[in-house]
């Protein structure tokens, strides 16, 4: 909300500078988001006498003037207005004074068509006042020459900017800030009761109380209607002081009924709205909107309304919504001579759900929703009347009234020991009670617990931490002392759980193999979703914030493969990137997965050693890398060539603990699906649920079983195998180290080979087995014997034959 | 011979030509053979010209049915070729994915900030004492607002723009969170109910420590908002926890987290529907350059919001708030970062440029601890 110092010192008496204000503002929670002293740049504009205006001897629109500056001395001006006249009052500009509309600095002397020129008479545009550039201000002939024009004219000043939160109803005015900062002690308030006295009426109203017609079980926005007839009233521009007011606040002037309103609003956080009684048909009354009717907005929008919005309407429909919105059918003109006001109290969270339904931001919401002083409807409409009858004349009615107000009315048992108990501040009860009574609470009681009642505009207090806050905003947060936390322990326990620990240990492996950490977006396009599996109808968002984030994602890899291709597009299309986060599989919290999944596009970095072409053993390597790093040796689980659907379907593989314990996948992409996601390298990734791996077994200690070393040497046997192309590589290796586990410590592959000399269909494979003697050195029957078990359960275990 | 016959042998024969077209070559060879500029149907179709106009009515749908009908044909045995060139395709690249892999190169990838930052903040605050909880970013209304002290149709839900999820069978509709507070309520809700998953933290009773870092989600966007964001939160519930614990904890960690001797902050009271009292606080900075200087300077920065916990909360949540209070406070982990190592568009940090991951991404090894320092 804005406001002006000027305005503010209406109700506040004070001698504070703006920096003193804006301090007091922030410290007591009323957020100030600007402070501009647009009267800093007016200042060295001012009241000027012209004293003659003669045409330019050279210029048929030019005209040269002789102007009282009140410097004692007559100044030379040339200046193009076709408004300068002898005798005029206006604005002047010494040279040397920059000119905020023009973006210039006014130089000496200069000379126009041989015509000296020292300053020059302004419009309201070069002031940035308005966009009037007809001519130079013409100001009234008592304007005292060699004044500022801003002290003059009361305009420009210091503004503020602050920002309301949503509980404080009672700051959305010009008044009720300055009761805050006077409770605060930075001033004292003036009480502007004295113009919200009732106003004697004249006769009956012509328009009837109205009638709130609303069924028990319908919402009810409405609380109190209080309506004023004012007839024979005379519109048109409101006086000047007024339309500055407004004006320097960013408001702009409509016509005098118009600016009362929004004055009251304005200053006093009390919302009214002006009908033109004249264009009301038939009986005004309460109601909520029938299904199909509009409302042609005073902001120039049709809205459609519905049942539960609250409407004042008359026998032709909605003349305005409630709270929200005036209508275009019933407002005020020129013309207008018969004027109701209305000054009603409503329900907060109805308007807030209307407001939010219609998505109308309006002066009127932004108070109501907040809450609005109840105490002030009637007295809101008599301030109402008294300005209009001062302004625009007319004979005020009885006001019409129905419906009650809701008064909150709480008191609170307060035990003055909740300051400090939930503070930390160590305050005097007298201190305590004199922050609320300035703050208009009402403390009765003495002791250690006293009870305070709510002021009327107050709704928001309804409890003891709420005085709390009351109390601590009055001294200052920034008093309470500062209090370490005490230690709970001396060495903190473990603070991580087993998928946080799994997560930290994933993204620095995977950044030590060389990948890039990625963060993508939660959501992705519904194409992609149906892709990777995803794509139900409850992961799917109601409002997304476009078509491409519209469902949540089963799968990190759309997300990664799609900036795959922007690094693609860029330029670099050798990528190895990885993110470690959540996709969803259902929108229950035991839906949400943890994935780790990395991708690798491109080929491999290019050295004198060669560079290389990716495949799916890169993605495999960086998934073994990650479960080793969790305590999982990837030769120990099942890999079993069961490709994901993402996956090229000869390239890819699974990961298992059993055959319903899938806890990875990795592949080469698809290259169909690779062309319709418009990728041209070779994509190779693995996907691993972090959350499918199990929890290792508690163990009693944490001591590591006995280490055993022999002093004997491990030795080497190489076997070569031909076997079936299809035989897996895993199967022919379990059976080699499964020969004899006592002896055998290690089976490695050292050579692989297809094609000419092995036959159609078959591949040979060379393993390197070792062989740890234990107890004693190995006789070469022994060894004999090992060789001779291990061909045996190679073959038995694959088909395959020993190559000679 | 009539027309009709004509059609029909022309039809059996250009059939059994696709058919018989065992690659794309030859299926194209029929394709010129039938429909090219001097193929057998574009030379039925010429005829059509020299008819009488009562005879092309009759002649000129069925030719022009047989060009369309053979044009199909050729396009749906294409797709077949097509499909059997990739399947075969496809089975003579199998390999063994049983193999073992081959060694990971040199060069080091880099660990994202957001990640970066999340451990240094775990770092600071599990040296306090204080665990590391979480919760799911699919919430119920309940746990994200009701929970938490936002009245239905209250304006303060205005102040969080939320993403709902499609309206469930029940009518219900599921919301991404919009903070990480539902957490709170997750941890602070006395209850023996196992948690529905492994990564959710368990209920515990006071005294509680704990912080909560995640993902949130909000319909906004521009420079410095992007729909998805992070946040971290804290929650301390005690007997006796205040605001000058608070601010002493804040204090702590801003110093810590930000690396500097001392930290001036500014709490101006303020309005969350989960705090009473609640604050804002801003830190005292010097923002003329073209990087914010935390620790000097005479600028303030908004940078987190806190309070305490709300009676209300800790009711819904079966604490006595006449027994039990403390307090919390959220910041975001994006803007942390942003604030520490100067990056200026939130946007990138969704956007995985390698360019940008490389510029602003951390060395695998530089793990953020007290014992070695936050940063290098």
């Amino acid at each position: 909300m804005k406001f002006t110092l000027d305005w503010l010192k209406d109700h506040l008496d004070t001698n504070a500078t703006a920096d003193q204000i804006a301090e007091a503002l922030t410290t007591i929670g009323l957020e100030v988001e600007s402070v501009d002293d647009t009267a800093k740049a007016l200042k060295p504009f001012v009241v000027a006498h012209v004293v003659s205006a003669e045409p330019h001897p050279n210029s048929d629109h030019l005209k040269v003037c002789k102007v009282d500056a009140g410097t004692g001395t007559l100044i030379d001006v040339v200046c193009g207005a076709p408004n300068a006249v002898t005798g005029m009052k206006s604005v002047f500009a010494f040279p040397g004074t920059y000119i905020p509309g023009k973006d210039f600095t006014l130089k000496e002397g200069v000379t126009i068509r041989g015509q000296v020129s020292n300053g020059m008479l302004c419009s309201a545009m070069e002031l940035e006042l308005s966009n009037d550039h007809e001519g130079i201000i013409v100001l009234p002939d008592d304007a005292p020459v060699g004044t500022p024009y801003v002290d003059y004219a009361g305009i420009g000043g210091v503004l503020f900017d602050i920002s309301i939160t949503p509980n404080r109803g009672d700051a959305t005015g010009i008044y009720g800030v300055a009761r805050d900062l006077a409770a605060y002690g930075l001033g004292e308030l003036n009480p502007t009761n004295g113009y919200m006295a009732p106003v004697p009426s004249q006769g009956p109203s012509p328009i009837p109380p109205l009638p709130q017609q609303f069924g028990p079980d319908e919402p009810k926005a409405i609380r109190k209607f209080a309506g004023r007839y004012i007839g024979g009233v005379k519109n048109g521009p409101s006086p000047e002081w007024l339309q500055s007011r407004l004006r320097a606040v960013g408001l702009r002037p409509i016509n005098a009924l118009a600016d009362i309103t929004n004055f009251v609003s304005q200053g006093w956080g009390r919302p009214l709205h002006a009908y033109d009684a004249d264009k009301v048909t038939g009986t005004m009354l309460l109601r909520n909107a029938r299904p199909g009717e509009r409302l042609d907005g005073l902001d120039g929008r049709e809205h459609e309304l519905d049942a539960t919005m609250c409407v004042i309407a008359d026998d032709i429909g909605p003349l305005c919504l409630g709270g929200i919105l005036g209508g275009e059918r019933s407002s005020c003109t020129d013309e207008t001579v018969n004027l109701f006001m209305e000054c009603a109290s409503w329900d907060p969270q109805e308007v807030a759900r209307t407001g939010r339904k219609t998505g109308i931001v309006s002066d009127a919401r932004y108070r109501l929703e907040r809450s609005v002083d109840p105490a002030l409807t009637e007295p809101g409409l008599e301030l109402a009347t008294r300005l209009v009858m001062e302004i625009c004349g007319g004979t005020p009615m009885d006001p019409a009234i129905s419906g009650e107000d809701l008064f909150p009315n709480t008191v609170i048992d307060f035990p003055l020991s909740e300051v400090r108990r939930l503070t930390g501040l160590e305050l005097a009860p007298e201190r305590i009670g004199e922050h609320l009574t300035r703050l208009g609470f009402t403390v009765t009681g003495s002791g250690t617990t006293v009870q305070v009642a709510m002021p009327s505009w107050r709704p928001d207090v309804t409890q003891k931490a709420d005085l709390v806050e009351e109390v601590m905003r009055m001294e200052g947060v920034n008093k309470v002392p500062l209090d370490p936390l005490p230690r709970l322990s001396g060495v903190a326990p473990r603070m991580l759980t087993t998928i946080q620990s799994r997560r930290r240990a994933t993204k620095r492996v995977l950044a030590a193999r060389g990948l890039d950490e990625a963060v993508t977006w939660s959501f992705i396009s519904e194409a992609e979703a149906k892709r990777f599996g995803g794509g139900q109808p409850e992961l799917k968002l109601a409002n997304a914030i476009a078509s491409d984030l519209s469902d949540m994602r089963p799968s990190l890899l759309p997300g990664l493969l799609a900036a795959v291709r922007r690094n693609e597009n860029r330029g670099f299309r050798d990528l190895a990137i990885f993110e470690v986060g959540q996709v969803f599989l259902s929108d229950e919290p035991e839906g949400q997965h943890t994935y780790a999944t990395a991708v690798r596009a491109g080929s491999l970095p290019r050295t004198w050693q060669g560079g290389g072409t990716l495949s799916v053993f890169d993605a495999k390597a960086d998934l073994a890398a990650v479960l080793d790093a969790l305590g999982h040796d990837i030769d120990k689980l099942q890999v079993v060539a069961e490709p994901p659907a993402w996956s090229h379907p000869g390239r890819g593989g699974r990961v298992q603990l059993g055959p319903t314990n899938v806890i990875a996948w990795f592949g080469e992409l698809h290259p169909a699906w690779a062309a319709e996601m418009d990728l041209t390298g070779p994509v190779v990734a693995f996907e691993l649920d972090l959350d499918a791996i199990p929890e290792a077994r508690k163990k009693a200690t944490k001591g590591k079983p006995a280490l055993r070393l022999s002093d004997l040497m491990p030795l080497e046997r190489d076997f070569a195998f031909l076997v079936d192309r299809g035989v897996p590589a895993a199967t022919l290796l379990r059976a080699a180290r499964n020969a004899d586990k006592a002896l055998i410590s290690d089976v490695d592959i050292f050579d692989l080979f297809e094609g000419a000399g092995v036959g159609e269909g078959k591949k040979s494979v060379a393993i390197r087995v070792t062989l740890q003697p234990t107890d004693k050195t190995l006789t070469d029957e022994e060894i004999e014997k090992v060789g001779a078990a291990i061909v045996a359960a190679v073959s038995k275990a694959t088909g395959g034959t020993l190559r000679g | 011979m009539s027309l009709q016959d004509d059609i029909a042998q022309l039809r059996s024969t250009l059939t059994t030509a696709i058919a018989a077209a065992v690659d794309e070559q030859t299926l194209d060879n029929v394709r010129v053979m039938a429909l090219g500029k001097k193929g057998s149907v574009s030379a039925l179709l010429a005829t059509l010209g020299t008819m009488a106009p009562e005879d092309r009515k009759t002649a000129g749908p069925a030719i022009n049915g047989l060009k369309n009908e053979i044009a199909a044909a050729i396009e749906a045995r294409s797709g077949d070729l097509k499909g059997a060139a990739l399947n075969a395709r496809l089975a003579a690249e199998t390999v063994d994915v049983t193999l073992p892999v081959r060694p990971a190169p040199t060069t080091q990838g880099r660990i994202h900030p957001i990640s970066q930052v999340w451990d240094e903040i775990t770092a600071i605050f599990s040296d306090m004492g204080f665990k590391i909880a979480e919760g799911p970013d699919i919430e119920t209304d309940w746990y994200n607002f009701t929970a938490l002290n936002f009245p239905e149709g209250h304006p303060a839900r205005e102040m969080h723009d939320t993403f709902f999820l499609q309206p469930g069978a029940d009518g219900t509709r599921k919301v991404l969170r919009t903070h990480t507070s539902p957490v709170q309520i997750r941890v602070m809700k006395q209850s023996n109910e196992k948690p529905a998953a492994g990564y959710l933290t368990p209920p515990m009773t006071p005294p509680i420590r704990v912080v909560m870092p995640g993902r949130t989600y909000r319909h906004d966007s521009d420079q410095t908002h992007t729909p998805m964001f992070h946040q971290v939160e804290g929650l301390v519930i005690d007997k006796d926890s205040h605001i000058g614990q608070l601010r002493w904890v804040l204090e702590e960690f801003l110093k810590a987290f930000f690396e500097v001797p001392g930290v001036t902050l500014r709490f101006r009271p303020s309005f969350f529907p989960f705090t009473e009292p609640s604050m804002e606080v801003d830190v005292q900075c010097d923002r003329s350059g073209s990087e914010v200087k935390i620790g000097e300077g005479s600028d303030w920065l908004e940078i987190l919001g806190c309070g305490m916990v709300h009676p209300n909360v800790l009711r819904n949540c079966g604490l006595d708030p006449d027994v039990y209070q403390g307090f919390a406070w959220g910041m975001g982990i994006d803007r942390l970062a942003m604030l520490k190592y100067g990056m200026n568009d939130l946007r990138a940090f969704f956007d995985a440029d390698k360019r940008w991951l490389d510029h602003y991404g951390f060395r695998a090894f530089d793990m953020p601890t007290l014992f070695g320092g936050l940063s290098s």
